[in-house]
């Protein structure tokens, strides 16, 4: 079982209390009625799909009920960190270097 | 309730529950009609009287009081609705509460709850879940336990319950 950090509930927690909620940072179009048929359809369906590391969305739904934000790596299934819905985009190559350590110890 | 085992499981009689969501500026108001403190961290309690609170969200507390205290409580909190407001929604009919006791009771939850179950503090609380069913865990005591349970679950989370205190009971010899 994956062990997921809540940054709401300050606890790494396991897996079964969580809901993966597709891809983080996908931003509402600010002036909707000016979006063509192509924007409009690459905004409601079209997602990355990494090999790698992926920022997406995640809802404590059996406990605090909150959406936050992690990224992931979708091939070692590994959380490099999580954040509070709204907080900015982590600096990946901070994060990879931070792992990296970790791993080396 | 019967259930052999090292584990006592009883059901607790009716109480008054409420889920009370309410804004971070408004929470200091909110406690001072609820008559006791509105915890800010997760999983902490705190208590006056019959009423007792337990935060679950950044913004969520599950109430709880004695059924006679139910009416005044929401009174309390209809007088300040203009001033601060909040949503304070009547839960008492939705839940009911297990109470587990025994030096067990950590291995007889752990049977179906994913948490780290020894690593609630006393007096804390959270909401997990129990065999895939939403619950609220409230450790009362070293080896006391209160599990809230959905009514329309109790049946199949009893039965699950009594079922692994009965191999612990067994496994004890
Ligand atoms: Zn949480």
């Amino acid at each position: 079982m994956l062990l997921i950090h809540c940054p709401y509930c300050a606890a790494t927690l396991p897996e079964l209390e969580f809901a993966y909620a597709g891809e983080a940072h996908i931003a509402r179009p600010a002036d909707p009625s000016t979006f063509s048929d192509e924007q409009w359809r690459d905004f409601l369906f079209i997602r990355t799909n990494a090999r790698g590391l992926h920022f997406e969305r995640w809802r404590h739904v059996h406990g605090c009920g909150r959406f936050f934000n992690a990224v992931r790596d979708t091939v070692s299934d590994k959380f490099l960190t999580t954040y509070k819905a709204g907080e900015p985009k982590p600096e990946l190559e901070a994060l990879l270097k931070a792992a990296g350590k970790d791993a080396a110890e | 309730m019967t259930s052999e085992g090292p584990v006592r499981l009883t059901l607790l009689p009716e109480a008054a529950r409420f889920s009370l969501r309410v804004r971070q500026s408004d929470i200091a108001a909110a406690a001072r009609a609820f008559g006791a403190a509105l915890p800010a961290r997760i999983g902490q309690t705190a208590s006056a009287g019959p009423r007792s609170s337990l935060c679950l969200g950044p913004d969520e507390w599950v109430l709880h009081t004695s059924t006679d205290d139910a009416e005044a409580l929401q009174q309390a909190f209809a007088a300040i609705a203009g001033a601060a407001p909040h949503s304070l929604t009547d839960i008492s009919d939705r839940d009911r509460s297990i109470l587990l006791s025994g030096p067990l009771v950590e291995d007889l939850l752990s049977t179906g709850c994913p948490r780290d179950v020894s690593s609630i503090p006393l007096g804390a609380g959270v909401r997990t879940v129990f065999d895939t069913v939403q619950v609220v865990l409230i450790r009362d005591g070293v080896t006391d336990f209160r599990l809230e349970v959905a009514r329309s679950y109790l049946p199949h989370v009893m039965a699950l319950l009594a079922m692994a205190n009965l191999e612990l009971a067994v496994a004890a010899g």
